[in-house]
């Protein structure tokens, strides 16, 4: 039976290898995907010459396959038998550098230097080389593109000859006629000088990267910027002032906003590669600049860089500098006209008092804060508040606990209800930061007040609130000031409201420990199950459920499971099935009866539409997937649910 | 269903090229009371292929076949010294079925509403109020035949704001080139799409379960494996999207325009400009927006907007009260302000009801070598220089006797018309379009202009184009046409000249007229000189 043997073994490769052509592109997908298994069964010599072969010949594919399978060529050294033979892997991935798709492009690309490691010096002379090099000199753009990320790799490993081509290819590409292949000869200029000799890199990356910054076109300069970085890096401190700095001047000073952003984005990197002598000289009116600058997107930029720049100043004149040259600017900077820059801002003024001291904080920097604290826009206020513990550290909260507060009303009575979950989610901050009595006196209220407010996503992020200040604050606080307020809502004639009361149980039961949750909340729960909501009864059940854990099983027995038996045998069937869950979760042995309910065959109208939902129970012994549908019937909105039992 | 019945006139000269329906022609053929089941196998095939609106065609399999039974190309001489020559009409088969297309009243999903050649001008695209576009190739011989058809756009319907999304291409623009394949951007009035057109030659053949008629092999038998092998097929077009720009545009989108970074490009509707990259289709970045606060202090909408040919910072748009802007993208990230604003100053005596309509600019477009730039309003087209803004270098009259006829034309909406324009290769001659089929070159360096018509009556064969003349008064002479004859419902409104070469391609309603100059006799064009044709 050798044979029916190899035809099982062979079978789910022939399938694979089929499906490398089905019509269906995720089949095709999950076949590329599994390309070394196909690679694996044919063995290296079929590899070699069948598979990789077609592979070469497929990019008319759709770009997810071409992505998929430019990624596994990186990795097939051993499929086609090692080092030796890796250069079999280039033609297919040559095809793919070509592709109109960046993502595909850059994925063949990746791989490629990636098995360029592979390659032994002779090897890459032979193979590597001349692929880059017909890449560089390929009709379309897409090939040379590809080619200005190619020869960072060869070049250490190469003779000199052929490192002298490398280096002419490369500058060929430096003033190609598109902009396209400049685009990325620019951003790999770094890169490529970081392997050139310092020799090189001074009598040719110098000329390149002066003639790329000065490119018509600004899509080119900008990229430039970065390189020029890495090329700093790279220089002796005392040819950086002639080789690079007066091309670094001309980009901060360029005309085109976009280059000038980029000077912005990058300041911090450039400010660590020429070291502190010329930041001092030349960075510091290069940045007052960027800070002034007419273009908002650049302001922003700049701002967003203020406080790493003034921690990386040179510590004997940091002060100085920043009291004498940074802080004017910023103050302008807070009465900006646009909303990006200030809270930009306000995301790292805060900061600055750490650099700058408690004195110069008070003096100079509270102002500030104040101002920002009022501004117009909700966004400049929350970025100060989210960064509050930066201050308290170096002056305390309460010199700003004053304009701390109507800030904060504000922004929780904000129309927008972003704004107020925002402003929720830094109340555990400020609680930390600002004490029991102060919260007490003035915040306390406003938590409260989410609870009712009419976006469920306020109230749901206001329980969880609640639970993270009873976390910092103790259960004893939360028994004294959360606990009676939320209970009491439990007689509230809304029923969102009393559901709500609901919803703080179940986050806070855990926190507050076993005594408050048997005293204070289960008498409540208990209660709530003969509510004349529906909705709020399969909550008690689920609340139920979800406390069950934190209470003791003489209570359980005594006081939950009486009031889970009754509503397992509710009108409603929501009510049922979750006073049913509960109990199956508590008591694994009434799973039986939850199984002949779960039988019944709840309807067979049109009207009953499914509904995205699917609830797993775990929790007992079988699982249980429930599909939700609504009854769109003239009742409204039912909610209602089918079962599917498997395996019990 | 793909359009177009096509004449195609080997030789020099010209083509035609008529954008009807194929399967449509193809059925008239079939008398109307016939049923499915009097059809003869090759008509059944026939619309079995045709019927579904084909997204890819493969021109040597299916389109060859049906236009070469119909009309015989056969090569002519053209023996006259005019400069446009006449296009020819060649018919192998009964005249009388022939003329059933020519008394069909044209669909006006048919109606050609873009024409642009690529960089090279290889290839010309159509576009069609039907949402096809339809590419064609310029063969060695210098005939343009159809390369692929496919439906760009679809009728769809906005549930938000309850209103119909039109089909009609507004604009295509070509990419250049990236790799053996072409890619063009079409645009309807919400929606851009990236269209890639490729070729494909080769088809993977064998089957490890299956044999080569798709039946299941015997399990027993599949001892080995096989991968599978390419092998040459016939040649394949395939036009497949790439990208879909969607949901940026409240307003109709009047214009797409590349830039020449090669990875942005603008879109344009009434009010604001937006700007893309090419490779994201979640978001763009809106650079101009003229909308007011209120919507009752608007004063004005943007018609056209396009990219500087050479600077990728420049940009021109032209709005509705006869002014165009040019902005700089180096200075903000906004452009709401511009750098230059080219107005012409309103004579007061002149001033009259129609003034601001007929000073509305239709189209904008820069000379290839970027230093002017060329509009058409209502009456004239203007050459700019970028330097000067106060006035126009240039300003052509394309048919001044409407002047007094503003009232009427405004009664029957013509005034609204949007004339595009177009210069040639070596930005020496202007074209645009008028009514009544005509459409006017003008000479910049002579000063020198001609009327032409492009119509099918007139494209005989073995003719050149005579020049037109529209007189005001009595007649002249014989062929001169009074502007009360002139038929305003045939208007030539998409023109399009060839980047480096002589050819032109007009849209007049659903024909696509190809014309191109005469050769000289050692083969080699002249270059453009109108003279010649007055």
């Amino acid at each position: 039976m050798a044979g029916a043997e190899g035809d099982d073994s062979l079978y789910p490769i022939a399938v694979l290898i089929d499906e490398l052509r089905n019509e269906d592109v995720q089949l095709r997908l999950n076949s590329i995907k599994k390309l070394s298994t196909i690679a694996l069964a044919l063995e290296v010599e079929r590899t070699r010459t069948e598979l990789l072969p077609f592979l070469t010949d497929t990019i008319y594919d759709e770009d997810e396959v071409l992505l998929a399978l430019a990624e596994q060529l990186g990795s097939f050294t051993v499929l086609v038998g090692g080092p030796e033979f890796v250069h079999c892997l280039l033609p297919p991935l040559e095809s793919l550098a070509t592709v109109e798709e960046t993502v595909v492009r850059d994925k063949a690309v990746e791989s490629l230097r990636k098995i360029s490691q592979e390659h032994s010096p002779v090897d890459l002379e032979v193979h590597f080389v001349p692929l880059v090099k017909r890449l560089a000199s390929g009709d379309w753009f897409t090939s040379r593109t590809s080619a200005c990320g190619l020869f960072s790799v060869c070049y250490p490993h190469v003779s000199s000859t052929v490192k002298a081509e490398i280096r002419q290819h490369f500058r060929t590409l430096c003033s190609d006629d598109t902009p396209m292949v400049r685009r990325a000869a620019s951003s790999k200029l770094g890169e490529f000088a970081k392997v050139l000799e310092l020799d090189y890199v001074k009598s040719d990356i110098i000329p390149l990267f002066t003639a790329l910054a000065s490119d018509e076109q600004d899509s080119v300069r900008l990229l430039a910027v970065e390189s020029g970085v890495s090329i700093a890096t790279l220089l002796p401190q005392e040819d950086l002032e002639d080789l690079v700095m007066p091309t670094l001047r001309q980009a901060a000073e360029d005309k085109s906003w976009r280059v000038r952003y980029m000077v912005a984005d990058k300041f911090s990197e450039l400010q660590k590669a020429v070291g502190p002598e010329i930041t001092k000289n030349d960075l510091v009116p290069a940045f007052q600049n960027l800070l002034k600058d007419c273009e908002a997107e650049v302001r922003t930029a700049a701002a967003n860089k203020v406080k790493v720049f003034c921690e990386s100043l040179p510590e004997d004149s940091r002060e100085t500098i920043i009291m004498t040259h940074i802080l004017p600017c910023v103050k302008e900077l807070v009465s900006d006209t646009n909303q990006h820059v200030k809270s930009a801002l306000a995301s790292v003024i805060m900061g600055l008092s750490t650099i700058l001291g408690k004195d110069n904080t008070v003096e100079h920097l509270l102002p500030l804060f104040l101002v920002q604290l009022k501004d117009e826009y909700p966004e400049v206020r929350l970025n100060i508040i989210s960064n509050l513990d930066c201050v308290n550290e170096v002056i305390g909260i309460r010199q700003l606990s004053q304009s701390l507060l109507p800030a904060i009303v504000e922004l929780a009575e904000d129309a927008k209800w972003r704004v107020r979950l925002a402003i929720i989610e830094y109340m555990p901050l400020l609680a930390g930061q600002l004490g029991v009595e102060f919260f007490d006196e003035k915040l306390n209220s406003l938590c409260m007040a989410w609870l009712i407010d009419h976006v469920y996503a306020i109230r749901e992020a206001a329980t969880c609130n609640l639970m993270k200040l009873v976390e910092k604050f103790g259960a004893e606080w939360a028994q004294n000031t959360i606990v009676p307020k939320v209970l009491g809502m439990a007689n509230d004639s809304n029923y969102l409201h009393r559901m709500t009361t609901l919803f703080c149980i179940n986050a806070l039961s855990e926190v507050c420990g076993q005594e408050i949750t048997t005293k204070h909340m289960l008498p409540v729960v208990l209660k709530m199950s003969t509510d004349q909501v529906a909705n709020v009864r399969f909550n008690v059940a689920r609340c139920l459920q979800k406390i069950g854990p934190v209470l003791d099983s003489s209570a359980l027995q005594a006081e939950v499971k009486p009031v889970l038996e009754k509503l397992a045998t509710d009108q409603d069937m929501d009510v049922k099935y979750f006073a049913l869950d509960a109990i199956s979760g508590m008591y694994p042995f009434i799973s039986l009866t939850f199984q002949h309910i779960s039988s019944q065959k709840h309807f067979h109208s049109p009207l009953y539409y499914p509904l995205q939902f699917f609830f797993f129970n775990k929790s007992a012994k079988m699982s249980t997937i429930l599909c939700f549908s609504v009854n769109m019937g003239s009742n409204g909105c039912n909610i209602t649910k089918s079962e599917k039992l498997k395996g019990v | 269903m793909s359009s177009g019945y096509l004449f195609v006139l080997r030789g020099f000269f010209c083509l035609i090229i008529k954008d009807g329906n194929l399967s449509l022609s193809l059925r008239l053929l079939v008398p109307r009371h016939s049923s499915n089941g009097d059809r003869t196998p090759d008509q059944e095939q026939f619309n079995q292929r045709v019927f579904p609106r084909f997204v890819s065609v493969c021109p040597t399999v299916f389109l060859f076949p049906l236009c070469s039974p119909l009309w015989m190309p056969s090569p002519a001489l053209n023996t006259s010294s005019s400069y446009w020559s006449r296009p020819m009409q060649v018919f192998t088969k009964t005249k009388s079925e022939i003329n059933l297309f020519f008394n069909l009243v044209c669909d006006p999903a048919d109606v050609i509403s873009t024409v642009e050649f690529n960089q090279t001008g290889e290839f010309l695209a159509t576009g069609d109020k039907g949402g096809r576009v339809v590419i064609f190739q310029r063969e060695p011989q210098g005939e343009y035949n159809v390369y692929s058809t496919f439906q760009s756009h679809e009728p769809e319907f906005d549930y938000l704001k309850s209103f119909e999304i039109e089909e009609k291409i507004n604009k295509i623009r070509w990419l250049p080139p990236h790799n053996p394949a072409h890619f063009l951007l079409s645009t309807n009035d919400k929606t851009v799409k990236l269209w890639k057109v490729s070729e494909k030659d080769k088809r993977a053949e064998g089957y490890n379960l299956r044999d080569e008629e798709g039946r299941l092999k015997d399990l027993s038998t599949i001892t080995t494996l096989q991968v599978p092998v390419l092998r040459p097929m016939d040649l394949l077009v395939e036009a497949s999207p790439r990208r879909v720009f969607a949901n940026a545009h409240a307003y109709h989108i009047n214009s797409i325009s590349v830039n020449s970074d090669c990875e942005t490009y603008l879109s344009a509707d009434d009010l604001r400009i937006n700007l893309w990259h090419l490779n994201i289709t979640d978001r763009s970045f809106n650079i101009v927006d003229l909308k007011p606060e209120n919507m009752e202090d608007l004063s004005e909408v943007i018609t056209v907007a396009e990219f500087h040919p050479h600077h990728c910072h420049l940009l021109a748009f032209s709005s509705s009260t006869g002014t165009t802007r040019l902005c700089d993208m180096r200075a903000r990230a906004l452009c709401d302000q511009h750098a230059k604003l080219f107005e012409e100053a309103v004579d007061p005596s002149r001033q009259s009801f129609f003034s601001e309509i007929v000073s509305s600019v239709s189209d904008v477009k820069f000379s290839h070598s970027g230093r002017y730039l060329l509009t058409r309003d209502y009456l004239t087209v203007k050459v700019w220089d970028l330097n000067m803004e106060n006035k126009p270098m240039e300003t052509y009259q394309v048919h001044d006797y409407l002047r007094t006829k503003l009232c009427s034309l405004y009664e029957s909406d013509c005034i609204f018309d949007k004339f595009e324009c177009a210069w040639n290769g070596t930005d020496s001659v202007i074209m645009t379009g008028a009514y009544n089929n005509y459409f006017r070159m003008f000479d910049r360096a002579s000063l020198r202009d001609v009327t032409l018509e492009a119509s099918r009556e007139v494209c005989k064969r073995r003719a050149v184009l005579q020049p037109r003349r529209v007189c005001v008064g009595k007649k002249r002479k014989e062929t001169d046409v009074s502007v009360d004859s002139l038929d305003f419902r045939k208007k030539i409104l998409h023109t399009a000249w060839h980047p480096k070469e002589n050819i032109i391609a007009i849209a007049a309603s659903n024909n696509l007229y190809i014309f191109q100059d005469r050769l000289t006799p050692n083969g080699h064009h002249n270059t453009p000189e109108i003279q010649s044709a007055m």
